[in-house]
């Protein structure tokens, strides 16, 4: 038989199939496995795999293939998703083909989307319409695999939307349909309890039902609920004892059987509820007895099914009430399988008998030969077991030559989870049953040293507990302190590059504490050890911190010693240890402090640790007093975080597809419709229908699309938000949202903490945001047009300023509307203030603005400002701020631009005596240029002319005479990006606004994936890079919104696809899109 | 409670998976090619199981192919292994009369028998009869 199924699972390519239309669709899968099989290297499997999954990309967007095509796609793509490749772009339609298949590609729809999509995933909402469909259906088999696929994968939210159906299938005329609706009511159980808690009693029904099938199926359930809660089931238990007795008595029909034994699997599964029913409950428990009796009595055929039913008879009988006779049998059939020369008998046998000795320790000793043998077993896994076994039986008799056992064990184990298991026992039982200190000490340096750093934190800690707490005695905790000293000074001496951190951090600890007591050893021999250990390169840095807190307590009076290594640690790389070396520097000449500091053999509980941080009171009070935010605990945080995404999904994730796919279904490129809704398409209408007259089935789901679209749950789901607070700003509060999501950029910090606030309210965003989403018809902008003069003066106040012999430019006071266009189409002209330190200084600061900030920046004649600050020209701007000495040119902005988001700093040009540098602010509706002037030299520049031209913004030219003329050129072009600011829109005014954009430009970008969630990573450098503003992520997918300066909108939807993230852009704006896109690609490319 | 099922071949590449817990793709690959090693490491006179990690991994091997299972500590580990044995007849059965290899119909067979990780039919007939149906359908 084996050969069989050899010859079917591997040696497919060879065998053939009757159907020659069917032989066509599996050819390919046969082929490709053949090729598998004949690779050598993961790297062809990997260039076969790929080539593979292109050829399927191709095929599944063809409209040309066939469902039989799709069902054979589907089933490469399992294969090659098992063999660990992504083929996520099959899942939509694996949907697709169990919505709209014929019967067997129906199933490999399910079954694909059952080993594709896990429970969460929102693909799976997807598949809900079609599993409503065919629970309805007439068809047996297609209701079967609806059932089948409900239990394996459904939408925890949508379960009440098929509840009523699975139910009613309860009562069905056909036992598998039965059966198979218990068994997605038990999954329903699982994930959603209190969804379920009305059909108890049918449940009970189910147990009874006449067919076994339907039985056995409602077992799980009820193992289940008795797991949970036995007490509630203990009228039941002559039910069990009932079906167990007939299933032993074979009167289930035959082909239940299993190698002549009566439903195996279905007596295991009704022991293992008896023995909860009946433990520690005598009355219960006799109730069983006769039965147990049978079971032992039945099992006797030599077949590993029995025995496999044998062993669950055992523990039943010793973990209820016990009965003598009962016991002695069960305890022979433990003998019969540890004897027993089968060796997967005998490693049950050890198994039970672990079980058992708990109850009944004398067991072991009728099998301590059996044991002893099985110590010693070359096969690693009975190995295992048996010091398992006798882990339950050690005692303080035993408990050295167990341990030693163990140790041995562990010394040629190299399993990792083994030893971090094992040696955690070790340590259990050494501090359980030790005899004496030395012994004790010993055993754990071994487990320190065997365990290494695998080791769970709590043994050391437990170790270090118990050294230091000690017990009654102070003479014999004293006596294990020496000892412990003694033997980590010989370990010291020895090699000790090998050990452990955890080892070393022990010992360090450890001595530290009490190398004092021992009086026979020099001090300095111990800090000569300790520093030793500070030099190996193999300790690691929280090594050395302990080193040092060790050698901090024992230094007293040892000072040229510690001198010399506080000397040579100050210079070390880690902050960390710098600062305790300083510690270690004050303390070892500053007895008094040391004492203070560091009491030696001071009590443990003379330690006060204030938990309620009471002295921090003051510094709280203050904090509030000067408008803090108070103090939010994290799971306050996390609820209103929660409560915020719970929001959000609801009406982008679940409802705009549904209402897109009524009014723009023919637009093939819409993200959301080629992400959420594709597999709905073309029966888009019939499918709302089917929505709306089945108001029944959809009972529960929440209606958040109208015919007008939206049908707003403000009160409903926005989270009451602390709004004074906000509105004030304070910066802890501030400082609280950053918390929850880090958002750098302080411009954006406002609305971060707004949407923070309030998901669903429009911010207090600059203008209001419904207003800007109704004006599709902004002004289009060109990038590098010619001058428009009439648009501009019209715009501007008119008044130019002349400035002397060099060729002066006109100034415009532009409002504000049309800034950035000017910027972009008219030829800049700046006014200009060059300002003089005094010699001293090394940087003049001059502070040229570009004409958008006008306001009062207007003609002055020659000033002085400060003591030693003279204007120089005398048509220029005059500065209101105070001049600073410091390097940071962005400290010299006028206050009112102070708090506007800027660049850096970019240094433009220097020659000897000037440098030019600029910086861009970015108010809400313009971009402001801002020119910084320095004079580099020490003398005073007397006569300083700027000129600004401009060819289309290109370059900017300037020229400052000083004195002599100089030409300083520089090409700087003022970024487009400049002009792009965040977009503060709800999900659902974002979903309005994407309806009302028809055009959609589309783009892979490369997805950031060195940090955690790509996506988020991604969209975070975005919105760093462009100033954008992330309204949602949702799963794989984001939204993003933007807008150029006061005007157009551009809308973005990302979605993870693979490595890639495909992108979306609409915009009323035509170039927009493709300008946002480049500058997201130059981003990314940057990042 | 059975964690996952994994049909291996001595080469170590794997012909079917079934996981009942999540294991994320990229972490499948690793998983079976630890457990593939584990398994195959044993000799014929030891016994069937193995500790892996969490789980105990109980293995069959059925001439080139092995078929392993991945269970916690609760689970009886002879009752899965005869589980195992049950699933090959439950193949031999199907695949015996059609004479035809399918990924997908051999994960048809396992659903009926295995769900969530609980068993939930071992009955040879019961186990078959959605498949056959489906043949039937098709056919016709």
């Amino acid at each position: 038989m084996s050969d069989v199924v050899e010859k079917t699972l591997t040696a497919l390519p060879g065998l053939f199939d009757s159907q020659t239309g069917a032989a066509k669709i599996t050819n390919r899968l046969r082929q490709l496995i053949k090729s598998i099989t004949e690779l050598t290297s993961k790297h062809e499997e990997e260039n076969l795999i790929k080539q593979e999954l292109s050829a399927m990309k191709e095929q599944v967007s063809s409209p040309n293939t066939t469902m039989k095509q799709m069902r054979e796609i589907m089933v490469r793509a399992m294969y090659c998703e098992m063999l660990g490749y992504d083929a996520s772009f099959t899942y939509i339609h694996a949907i697709k083909l169990a919505q709209q298949g014929g019967l067997l590609e129906k199933r490999v729809g399910y079954l694909a989307v059952s080993l594709f999509l896990n429970e969460g995933h929102e693909l799976l909402l997807l598949l809900v319409n079609t599993v409503l469909k065919d629970l309805q259906s007439t068809n047996l088999i297609e209701a079967c695999m609806a059932l089948t696929v409900v239990a394996q994968v459904f939408p925890k939210d949508m379960i009440p939307a098929v509840l009523p159906l699975v139910e009613d299938k309860l009562s069905h005329p056909k036992e598998i349909i039965r059966r198979k609706a218990v068994l997605a009511l038990y999954k329903f159980y699982l994930i959603a309890p209190n969804q379920v808690q009305h059909i108890h009693a049918k449940f009970r029904k189910a147990l009874c039902d006449k067919d076994p099938g339907v039985m056995t199926s409602s077992l799980h359930i009820y193992l289940q609920l008795i797991r949970e809660s036995p007490d509630s089931y203990k009228d039941m238990t002559g039910s069990f004892v009932t079906i167990l007795k007939q299933v032993v008595g074979g009167k289930l029909p035959l082909d239940f059987n299993y190698h002549s034994v009566p439903a195996p699997w279905l007596q295991i599964q009704l022991l293992r509820i008896l023995s909860l029913l009946g433990k520690e409950d005598q009355s219960t428990s006799e109730l069983m007895y006769e039965v147990l009796d049978e079971s032992l009595r039945r099992a006797e055929m030599n077949h590993n099914i029995t025995y496999a039913i044998l062993y669950e008879c055992v523990k039943a009988v010793y973990t209820i009430h016990p009965k003598a006779e009962l016991l002695e049998k069960a305890a022979r059939c433990i003998g019969n399988f540890v004897l027993s020369p089968k060796i997967n008998l005998k490693y049950l046998g050890l198994k039970a008998l672990t079980y058992v000795v708990q109850h009944d320790a004398k067991l072991a000793l009728q099998h301590q030969m059996t044991i002893i043998e099985c110590l010693d077993h070359s096969d690693f896994t009975i190995k295992r077991e048996t010091l398992e076994l006798l882990f339950r039986i050690t005692n303080a008799q035993n408990v050295t030559v167990i341990v030693e056992k163990m140790l041995d064990f562990l010394r040629i184990c190299n399993d990792e989870h083994t030893i971090i298991h094992l040696v955690g026992k070790v340590a259990e039982l050494a501090e359980k049953f030790a005899p004496d200190n030395s012994w004790f000490i010993q055993t754990m340096n071994d487990v320190f040293s065997i365990g290494g750093d695998l080791l769970q934190q709590d043994v050391p800690n437990n170790f270090l507990r118990l050294l230091a707490e000690g017990s009654e005695s102070k003479e014999e905790d004293d006596q294990l302190r020496l000892y412990a000293v003694d033997s980590y000074l010989t370990v010291l001496k020895g090699h000790t590059s090998h050990l452990p951190q955890c080892f070393l951090q022990v010992m360090s600890w450890v001595l530290g504490e009490y190398a004092h007591l021992q009086e026979s050893v020099d001090q300095r021999e111990v800090i000569r050890l300790l520093t030793q250990l500070l030099d190996q390169r193999s300790v690691s840095s929280e090594t050395r911190v302990w080193i040092l807190s060790a050698l901090t307590k024992i230094s007293e009076g040892q000072t040229d010693l510690i001198l010399d290594l506080a000397e040579s640690l100050s210079s070390s790389q880690d902050t960390v240890l710098r600062q305790q070396a300083q510690e270690l520097r004050h303390l070892s000449q500053d007895s008094q402090l040391h004492e203070w500091a560091l009491p030696r053999g001071a009590p443990w509980d003379g330690i006060e640790v204030d938990s309620s941080l009471s002295f921090l009171d003051g510094f709280v009070s203050e904090a509030l007093a000067a408008g803090a935010a108070p103090y939010k605990p994290p799971h306050q945080r996390q609820e209103e975080l929660c409560e915020d995404r719970a929001l959000n999904l609801e009406p982008y994730g679940f409802s705009l597809p549904v209402s897109l796919s009524s009014c723009s279904i023919t637009d093939r490129q819409s993200p959301t419709l080629l992400s959420v809704s594709s597999g709905l398409s073309g029966n888009s209408t019939e499918l709302s229908q089917k929505a709306g007259s089945s108001t029944l089935i959809l009972e529960g789901v929440k209606r958040v699309w109208g015919k007008d679209g939206y049908l707003p749950q403000k009160e409903a789901t926005a989270p009451p938000v602390d709004e004074p607070s906000a509105a004030v700003q304070p910066p802890s509060q501030q400082e609280a949202a950053e918390r929850i999501e880090p958002r750098p950029d302080p411009s954006t910090q406002n609305q971060d903490k707004q949407q923070l606030a309030s998901s669903l309210f429009v911010g207090l965003g600059v203008g209001s945001s419904m207003s800007l989403l109704g004006k599709s018809e902004a002004p289009p902008l060109r990038f590098r047009k010619k001058p428009r003069p009439h648009e501009s003066s019209s715009s501007s106040s008119g008044t130019s300023e002349r400035s002397s012999d060099s060729s002066s430019r006109s100034s415009r006071n532009t409002t504000d509307s049309f800034l950035y266009s000017s910027l972009l189409e008219e030829e800049p002209a700046a006014s200009i203030s060059a300002f003089d330190h005094t010699p001293k200084s090394t940087t003049a600061n001059g502070l040229a603005q570009n004409k958008d900030t006008k306001e009062d920046r207007r003609a002055n004649t020659s000033q002085i400002l400060g003591g030693d600050m003279v204007i120089v020209r005398p048509s220029t701007i005059q500065d209101k701020h105070p001049p600073s000495v410091s390097s940071d040119l962005t400290a010299l902005l006028p206050a009112d631009l102070k708090d506007l988001p800027h660049s850096d700093v970019i240094s433009l040009t220097s020659d000897p005596s000037l440098s030019l540098s600029s910086c861009r602010l970015f108010r809400d509706e313009a971009l402001l240029l801002v020119i910084f002037i320095s004079n580099c030299t020490e003398t005073v520049i007397k006569d300083v002319a700027v000129q600004l031209t401009c060819e289309e913004l290109k370059t900017v030219s300037l020229r400052g005479s000083v004195g002599s003329v100089h030409s300083l050129s520089l090409g700087h072009c003022p970024q487009q990006t400049s002009s792009v600011r965040p977009l503060v829109v709800t999900t659902e005014e974002y979903g309005k606004l994407w309806l009302s954009l028809s055009h959609d430009v589309k783009q892979n970008l490369k997805l950031l994936t060195d940090a955690g969630d790509p996506l988020r990573t991604t969209l975070n450098a975005l919105k760093d890079a462009l100033q954008l503003h992330v309204v949602d992520i949702i799963g794989s997918e984001g939204i993003v919104a933007c807008r150029l300066l006061s005007g157009a909108p551009c809308l973005l939807h990302c979605r993870v696809n693979g490595t890639a993230l495909a992108m979306w852009l609409r915009s009323p704006h035509p170039a927009l899109p493709d300008c946002i896109l480049y500058h997201c690609q130059r981003a990314l490319a940057h990042h | 409670m059975i964690k996952f099922l994994l049909m291996v071949n001595k080469q170590g590449q794997t012909r079917l998976s079934k996981y009942y817990e999540q294991v994320e793709l990229g972490k499948r690959a690793a998983l079976e090619a630890d457990v593939v090693r584990g398994c195959l490491a044993r000799r014929k006179e030891e016994c069937s199981f193995v500790e892996y990690k969490d789980y105990k991994l109980v293995y069959r091997q059925y001439a080139a192919l092995f078929i392993v299972v991945g269970i916690t500590e609760n689970e009886n580990e002879l009752s899965i292994y005869e589980l195992v044995h049950n699933f090959v007849e439950v193949l031999d059965k199907y695949f015996s009369r059609v004479i035809m290899f399918n990924l997908d119909k051999v994960h048809i067979i396992l659903d009926e028998m295995i769900l969530n990780g609980h068993i939930v039919e071992t009955n040879k007939n019961r186990i078959l009869a959605p498949l056959l149906a489906l043949d039937k359908m098709a056919e016709s």
